[in-house]
């Protein structure tokens, strides 16, 4: 509610969202083209994607400008508090999308498909097929090519679980700093992050070379390998945000922008930094290890 | 940055900029409200228009319109038009002007954010058009499959899915960050002593709007993305080939599906909240029930989508669970229908155009409603499913459910809008057009789906041609009815009758909200400093 | 490419897009066909109208039931649809008793304290209650007889359904036999079209039928209310209703899921005839097929006019639906075998195309659905028809080379 009296933010006409709408739209269309093999495509995802990337950069220069300049009252703070929250519920329920697909796939279609369960009968379509997971030998072997090797939970799955987790520590070590007021132990903390962050990545990048080059674990390998990167592709497309981000915010402590009492932008990053930390989590326990 | 950081503090008091850069670049509530009104208004015409083309088509057995794909195309992109293009920006632009000023916010809370959620609604119907028009320019099949997108037969399709997948995640993106910033406004920008159960239900209903588009907007999103990679990388989450299940996609279609249709259905339950009790002079009976009424609906709204796949084979447990999940949702929709009906009892009711609305949508949302429950009871439904029995049910659910409630606030909120009355007795000459041409459209289609006609066919048997030409005499009758709806909104923005501040009588008793404090057109700029509810 | 209009543009050339054959419509369509768009309509309207006294035979209800579990539903559709009216009743009864007697015209004054007395007070609980109450009770009917439904008992005949764009393949396990059933053509069918096949489902009447419903490319649906529920037909799945048809009588269905083009031109015909009648057609269909088999796996080696000959048969039952009788295609989906590349290429890249199908479009792969005579035939056919005149015929013998 209004914390009476103080003047509430309304910002003179902007034209980042415009320039926004251009991005998103020069992006799609040209992913659409491209998908479709024609040439135009690349371009204008090209160029939608430059212009997104610039956007980013004008629009929060903007408002870090603002905020610098005191105009944000408490209760514009908690407006952009409360629009993140929410912003990371529909992020959860996106993700709660894969989760249900990857349930549905090994716990319904499968069966079926493996003669149990209402649908069983279906299993006169597929001889002989069992149902496995990780799924190595898909119902139609001719269409899609065989996994050699499932992935472990060990190696690298697990090591990148360790990462994300310390991450998720010296995130809340540099909130510590941020709270102590000492501007050292708040960018030692945001550095260190950024460098586990940085870390998991060039692990996923490692382990997805692997998956395709000497596992067969492709996109096109059937279920498995479909949902296997489409969790972990998702996932790590949202750490990759999430370290650039980092990163912004870094700079900004180096640059004195936030206060022990206001840093909306610190908090937003680190929660969003701990919702893909759970993520992560979730994918660990459901797509690598049970 | 140039303009702000110049001057400090002094962003509320100017008068609109002039020329284009007042509304491409707007921060203004009221201004973002009226171009999603007008923006809606536009694509009822084009997606009525299509629904005009599939009525010519069906009017005679045989094909004499168009071909069968083009026919598919059009109900998709009709169906597609309306939901996202029609009815949610429409309701989006008046949860833009009216929660504002019910709350006595000075604008939205995020108000960069609203002028994103809007502009992306252009970008998506470009997209979508492009897609409709794609097939003439070689970009191989279009979408012909409903706007439930079923693969395999989406995967068929050739470039004209694609841009309709990117179009519903453009459309996806600005409802999703439509509802953050709506949420947010009726949680943090209350004036003092506006406790949220003194809000007018418009509020309410809005908000539980905007927390079921977060939940399920992201499944449409993930299933349709899942759809783009089948398509085009090789992956199988739909193919049986590969251990996928087309049905897959069904379940997360309808996870978004059933809870949206109740997303078009609340904004409109929000003005009949308003517009009643204004009509029969008399406080909304039961507002508490009503508030958590709406938060069973909310609740059961999300775990009853399989109502719409009876025929697919789940297992028998699923099934059941389904069905009597969804015939529940009979008690809070009914508890809102009947305390709508208690609000009228015994009060001093008149009859204006608003009025004759709600109460035109309580009956015909009933008769809906009493559909749904039977298209609930699985055996029926196995009878009744993809004929044109459920046609009938969802337009008496959606036309009135959601377009009547839509017209019903138009015509209620016109005078605050625009500070001029508009000509009540054209006004009810619109809404018993529209009732009639309406019924005469669809109750015919009941008898015809019972008869066996499938959904989404092209060409008929003649044993059929009876209730289609009744059908589609309505139809035109009711298309041609949305012309006298142009004109009174046209006249009424240019001239009038001046209206009051409060321009209707009972309105103080109707809503507790704070709209009617302010001029008639209200000024550009309101509430700059909170005003304080006692 | 472009769309054809159908009747605004020249080129209306397949034969799904001919005017209807009803004697009230033929009138008008024989008349200048695209004269005038006004002038036409006002004349359908006329003759529209018109015909309305048929509506003595129209249908107003579910088709009349013929087995024991339609029967059901029937009853159970007709509860919930009295349910219906009965709450229509109540609305509109107490909407409209407000609307007369709580009106300001007539000078009534609202009572402000209505929601305060015991009745608004409890009302909240009130109306769930009973709605409540009355919800139960449907759900407990629809449980039996949903229970009902989903009973599939082992059964005296077994008919694989399978749906394919755009026709039905019926498949007899018991008895190995094969029925291919697709749409009558307006020329043969007459006021009958879109509701007659050229090859109706034959079951014997009194017996406990099991159908398994799948499909080969996209979801269909299987549906003659008269005799059974809807279930889909899903690629790759299988699902099972089943049905004793009570009474003798040709049954009609149709598609019932969007499967795309030819989605209002798959209907479906159940001939449902006495135990006995059922047997000798049986008998008879099996002597057809062993004479086929013979046929195709003796070496006979074919000429080009009997091998064409056999292949338009074949030609017009399954490709004509997409690719058209005249070769032609229909733009921009199906491409025209007039003249095509591969029809007039290299055999290898004809054969392949036609037993593998192509991914991700609507040609399906033959080979696993038509015998060697048979995709020799077609193959050799669209060799040489549409002016295509290859000259070459392949044998059943280099499709048995070619399947590997
Ligand atoms: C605004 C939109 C809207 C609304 C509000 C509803 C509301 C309901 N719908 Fe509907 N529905 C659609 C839009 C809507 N629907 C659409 C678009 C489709 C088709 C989609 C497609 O396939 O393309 C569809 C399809 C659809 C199906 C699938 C049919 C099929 O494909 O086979 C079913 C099945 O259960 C169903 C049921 C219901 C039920 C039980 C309700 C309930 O919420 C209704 C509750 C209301 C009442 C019951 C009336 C008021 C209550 C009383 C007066 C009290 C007394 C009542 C009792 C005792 C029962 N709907
Ligand atoms: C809010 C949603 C909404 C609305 C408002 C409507 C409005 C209308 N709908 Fe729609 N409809 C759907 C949602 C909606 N529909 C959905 C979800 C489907 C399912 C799609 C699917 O199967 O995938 C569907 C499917 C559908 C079908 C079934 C097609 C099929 O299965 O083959 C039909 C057929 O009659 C139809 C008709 C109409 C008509 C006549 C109107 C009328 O109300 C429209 C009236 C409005 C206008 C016409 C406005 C414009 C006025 C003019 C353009 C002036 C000019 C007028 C003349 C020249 C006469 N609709
Ligand atoms: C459901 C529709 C459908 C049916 C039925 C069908 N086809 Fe096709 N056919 C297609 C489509 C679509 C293509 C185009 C595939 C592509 O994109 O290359 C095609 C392509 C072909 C081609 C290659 C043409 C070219 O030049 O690219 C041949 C040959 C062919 N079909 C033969 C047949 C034969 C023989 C049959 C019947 C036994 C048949 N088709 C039935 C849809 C169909
Ligand atoms: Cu097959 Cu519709
Ligand atoms: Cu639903």
């Amino acid at each position: 509610m209004a914390a009476t009296g103080e003047h509430y933010y309304v910002p003179e006409g902007s034209h980042w969202p415009i320039i926004a709408v251009a991005g998103i739209f020069l992006t799609v269309l040209g992913f659409a083209f491209w998908a479709n093999g024609m040439s135009f495509g690349p371009f204008s995802t090209v160029a939608g994607l430059c212009i997104i990337f610039y956007l980013f950069y004008g629009w929060f220069n903007d408002v870090i400008d603002e905020s610098m300049s005191g105009k944000y009252s408490t209760q514009v703070d908690t407006s952009f508090r409360q629009g993140m929250m929410w912003f990371i519920t529909s992020e959860v329920f996106f993700f709660a999308a894969f989760f249900g697909t990857l349930y549905y796939i090994r716990n319904i279609a499968l069966p079926y498909l493996s003669g149990e369960g209402h649908l069983g009968s279906s299993n006169l379509l597929w001889d002989g097929f069992k149902a496995t997971w990780p799924l190595v030998n898909t119902p139609d072997p001719d269409k899609y090519t065989q996994v050699k090797e499932a992935m472990g939970a060990g190696g690298i799955p697990l090591y990148n679980t360790i990462i994300l987790l310390t991450s998720g520590a010296t995130i809340t070590w540099a909130h510590w700093g941020l709270k102590k007021n000492s501007k050292t132990h708040l960018v030692t903390g945001l550095a260190c992050t950024v460098a586990l962050g940085l870390f998991f990545l060039s692990l996923q990048v490692y382990e997805y070379v692997h998956a395709y080059q000497e596992l067969g674990l492709t996109l096109a390998s059937g279920v498995y390998g479909s949902t296997f990167f489409m969790l972990t592709g998702f996932h790590g497309m949202h750490v990759t945000i999430g370290t650039i981000m980092l990163i912004v915010i870094t700079v900004r402590s180096i640059k004195d922008h936030f206060t022990v009492e206001k840093h909306f932008a610190f908090e937003a990053v680190a929660w969003y930094w701990h919702f893909v930390d759970v993520v992560w989590l979730g994918l660990y326990i459901f797509v690598y290890w049970i | 940055m140039s303009t702000v950081a110049a001057h400090h503090d002094d962003d509320h008091h100017h008068a609109p900029p002039a020329g284009m850069k007042r509304w491409l670049f707007s921060t203004n509530h009221k201004d973002i409200g009226t171009m999603y009104l007008i923006f809606s208004l536009i694509m009822l015409f084009l997606g009525g228009g299509m629904a005009m083309l599939i009525r010519a088509e069906l009017y005679m057995p045989g094909l004499q319109l168009l071909e069968p794909d083009l026919y598919n195309n059009m109900v998709t992109n009709h169906a597609l038009i309306m939901v996202f293009g029609v009815v949610m920006p429409a309701a989006a632009g008046m949860a833009n002007w009216m929660i504002p000023l019910m709350i006595g916010a000075p604008d939205m809370a995020l108000p960069r954010l609203n002028n994103l959620s809007f502009w992306l609604l252009p970008a998506g119907a470009t997209l979508l058009i492009m897609s409709v028009l794609a097939p003439f320019f070689g970009g191989g099949a279009p979408v012909n499959t409903g706007w439930t997108l079923y693969p395999p037969l989406s995967i068929q399709a050739g470039m004209s899915m694609d841009l309709l997948i990117f179009t519903l995640h453009v459309l996806g993106i600005s409802s999703i960050l439509a509802s953050i910033n709506i949420i947010t406004t009726i949680i943090n920008m209350r004036a003092p002593g506006m406790t949220m159960m003194k809000m007018p239900l418009f509020v309410w209903a809005w908000f539980f709007t905007a927390v079921l588009l977060i939940i399920v907007m992201p499944a449409l999103a993930g299933g349709v993305t899942m759809l783009l990679f089948d398509r085009h990388f090789g992956t199988s989450f739909f193919d049986a080939a590969g251990g996928g299940d087309p049905v897959l996609f069904q379940h997360l279609f309808w996870f978004f599906g059933h809870p949206e249709v109740y997303v078009l259905l609340l904004p409109s339950i929000g003005v009949m909240g308003v517009v009643i009790p204004t009509f029969s002079r008399k406080p909304l009976f039961g507002y508490k029930s009503l508030v958590w009424g709406m938060v069973v609906l909310t609740i059961l709204g999300c775990v009853v989508w399989a109502h719409h796949q009876y025929t697919i084979g789940m297992s028998v447990f699923a099934t059941k669970y389904f069905m009597i999940g969804t015939i529940l949702i009979s008690i809070p929709v009914g508890l809102m229908i009947f305390n709508f009906v208690f609000t009228m009892w015994r009060g001093a009711m008149t009859f204006e155009t608003p009025m004759l609305f709600s109460i035109a949508i309580i009956i015909m949302f009933s008769f809906a409603g009493a559909t749904g429950v039977m298209l609930a009871v699985v055996p029926a439904d196995l009878q009744y499913h993809d004929t044109y029995f459920v046609v009938a049910h969802f337009h008496y659910a959606l036309i009135p459910g959601a377009l009547f409630g839509l017209y019903a606030g138009v015509f209620y909120w016109l005078p605050k809008w625009t500070g001029h009355m508009y000509n009540e007795k054209l006004g009810k000459i619109f809404f018993w057009w529209t009732t009639i041409a309406f019924n005469v459209t669809f109750f015919p289609q009941h008898f015809s789906g019972l008869a066996g006609m499938p959904r989404r066919i092209v060409d008929y048997g003649v044993q059929f041609q009876e209730f289609n030409v009744i059908s589609s005499i309505g139809g035109f009758a009711f298309g041609l009815s949305h012309l006298l709806f142009l004109y009174i909104i046209i006249q009424t923005v240019r001239g009038g009758k001046k209206a009051p501040a409060m321009p209707w009588e009972g309105a103080q008793i109707g809503t507790s909200g704070l709209e009617w404090t302010v001029s008639s057109p209200p000024p550009h700029h309101t509430f700059t400093t909170p005003p304080t509810v006692k | 490419m472009s769309y054809h209009f159908g009747a605004l543009s020249g080129s209306v050339s397949h034969s799904i897009q001919e005017p209807h054959p009803n004697s009230k419509s033929k009138v008008i369509h024989n008349t200048s066909y695209r004269k005038n768009l006004f002038v036409r309509s006002a004349a359908i309207t006329t003759f529209a109208l018109g015909s309305l006294p048929a509506w003595a035979e129209m249908k107003l209800n579910l088709v009349e039931p013929v087995s024991p579990l339609t029967k059901s539903v029937y009853d159970l559709h007709m509860i919930t649809s009295w349910l219906a009216f009965w709450i229509m009743v109540v609305v509109i009864g107490l909407v409209g008793y407000a609307m007369i007697k709580f009106r300001k015209s007539k000078n009534y004054q609202a009572d402000q304290t209505f929601h305060e007395n015991s009745f608004g007070r409890w009302s909240w609980l009130l109306v769930p209650v009973i709605v409540l109450g009355i919800d139960l009770s449907i759900a407990g009917k629809a449980n039996n007889t949903f229970d009902q439904v989903e009973d599939i008992g082992t059964a005296d005949v077994t008919v694989k359904v399978t749906g394919s764009q755009w026709k039905w393949t019926y498949d007899y396990i018991e008895d190995d036999i094969r029925l291919i059933s697709s749409i009558k053509k307006k020329e043969d069918a007459g006021d009958e079209y879109l509701r007659s096949v050229d090859e109706p489902l034959v079951l014997p009447v009194n017996q406990r039928i099991r159908f398994l419903h799948t499909a080969t490319d996209v979801l269909h649906a299987w549906w003659v209310p008269a005799i059974a529920v809807k279930k889909d037909s899903i690629p790759g799945y299988i699902n099972e209703t089943w049905t004793v048809i009570e009474r003798e009588g040709l049954y009609t269905g149709q598609c019932a899921e969007n499967c795309g083009t030819g989605h209002a031109y798959m209907p479906i015909q159940v001939a449902a005839v006495s135990a006995d009648a059922y047997q000798s057609w049986m008998a008879e269909k099996k002597s057809k097929k062993q004479a086929e088999i013979a046929l195709a796996s003796s070496d006979k080696i074919w000429t080009v006019e009997e091998m064409s000959a056999k292949g338009e048969e074949v030609y017009n039952t399954f490709c004509s639906a997409c690719h058209q009788p005249g070769g032609e295609g229909l733009a921009p989906v199906f491409p025209a075998l007039k003249g095509s590349p591969i029809a007039t290429g290299d055999i290898a890249a004809h054969l392949n195309i036609v037993i593998n199908g192509k991914q991700g479009t609507a040609m399906s792969a033959w080979g696993a659905q038509l015998s060697d005579l048979q995709i020799a035939a077609v193959v050799t056919y669209e060799r040489n028809a549409f002016g295509n005149n290859v000259g070459d015929v392949v044998q059943p013998s280099d499709i048995k080379a070619a399947r590997k």
